[in-house]
């Protein structure tokens, strides 16, 4: 009777890591932490009142039709994506040189118009290069004016100066249906 | 008589490992926290595109989620179609949807909410429109296009 006299024995805890462990790596595995990323746009509210009818000059406005092919149109020239960046670049920081481009980055407008049939991919990688020219005509005058660029301005003023300055007029028009579905 | 006897045997002592459970359990419980399941089981196939210009979004419980794609079982058709919460839905059901999602939701909330759009890249964009007149007319305007980022290539 050796071991009499001991109370009940221990609970023997060594295997408890490798059940927590089994328990870890399963959560491990099926974690993900990606936060979704997207293109943010604002949709115009609905209202009654139409909108105030606008004569747009026509070189202010720079037209991007996209046809049900997923073909480029600007300004009625039929163009390769890559250039439509720069384009728009182009159109933002014309300031009245070009007389077929905008009169000033204040009045510029870029209209966006696709078919029905234009795919998803097409659509967004073509809202993704008006949006970088935006954004790197913003970072530019950011930097020429300020030193930093955009989203590193210290102060809301100075923000606003640069949006103020290169105001987001990308209009999207109805989708039309030419090229068939 | 020393009250302090050597021990017997030079060997190193064994290295105390009551405490590893308790940091494996810090871990697990960190993970489990962390974790969110996919809480809508994917019906419909949603190859998202690339950009450059993403955003992250901010808060999960501050999104609407739709999909739209081809359906991932063929018996389903290969049309595209939108997908609310788990099950395969029409257009007009989609403000019903954002409707009933609002209601759960605090009211100062409410203009916060974004609607996560994924759609496949073979989606023609006539729904997308659809979709987007939807949204707009009950009201949840902002809208992010979900894509991935892309590698800037200059």
């Amino acid at each position: 009777m050796a071991r009499s006299g001991r109370g009940i024995p221990e609970i023997n805890a060594g295997s408890m890591a490798d059940i927590a462990f089994l328990l870890l790596v399963f959560f491990l595995v099926t974690t993900t932490m990606d936060i979704p990323t997207g293109l943010q746009v604002t949709l115009p509210p609905i209202t009654d009142v139409p909108p105030p009818d606008t004569k747009q000059r026509k070189r202010n406005v720079l037209e991007v039709l996209v046809n049900a092919n997923d073909q480029l149109l600007v300004e009625g020239e039929l163009m390769r994506i890559e250039k439509l960046k720069d384009k728009t670049i182009q159109h933002l920081t014309n300031e009245g040189k070009d007389p077929n481009l905008a009169v000033s980055s204040t009045d510029a407008i870029v209209s966006l118009k696709n078919d029905r049939g234009t795919s998803y991919d097409m659509y967004v990688r073509v809202y993704n290069e008006l949006s970088a020219a935006y954004s790197e005509v913003r970072d530019e005058y950011s930097i020429r004016k300020f030193g930093v660029p955009l989203d590193k301005l210290r102060s809301e003023d100075q923000a606003k100066e640069v949006t103020d300055k290169y105001p987001k007029k990308l209009s999207e028009a109805e989708p039309v249906n030419v090229g068939g579905n | 008589m020393s009250k302090f006897k050597k021990k017997k045997g030079g060997e190193s002592p064994a290295i105390n490992t009551s405490s590893l459970p308790d940091i494996v359990f810090m871990l697990l419980f960190f993970f489990m926290v962390a974790t969110k399941m996919r809480d809508s089981e994917m019906k419909v196939r949603t190859k998202l595109p690339q950009a450059t210009e993403v955003e992250k979004l901010e808060k999960k419980s501050r999104l609407y989620y739709i999909f739209v794609g081809p359906p991932l079982d063929d018996r389903n058709g290969t049309a595209s179609r939108i997908q609310l919460g788990d099950d395969f839905a029409d257009l007009d059901m989609i403000q019903p949807y954002i409707i009933s999602i609002n209601s759960k939701k605090n009211p100062d909330e409410i203009k916060y909410m974004t609607t996560s759009l994924k759609a496949d890249v073979t989606v023609k964009m006539g729904m997308i429109s659809d979709i987007k007149q939807e949204l707009r007319e009950v009201n949840a305007l902002k809208l992010s296009y979900t894509a991935a980022k892309a590698l800037d290539e200059d």
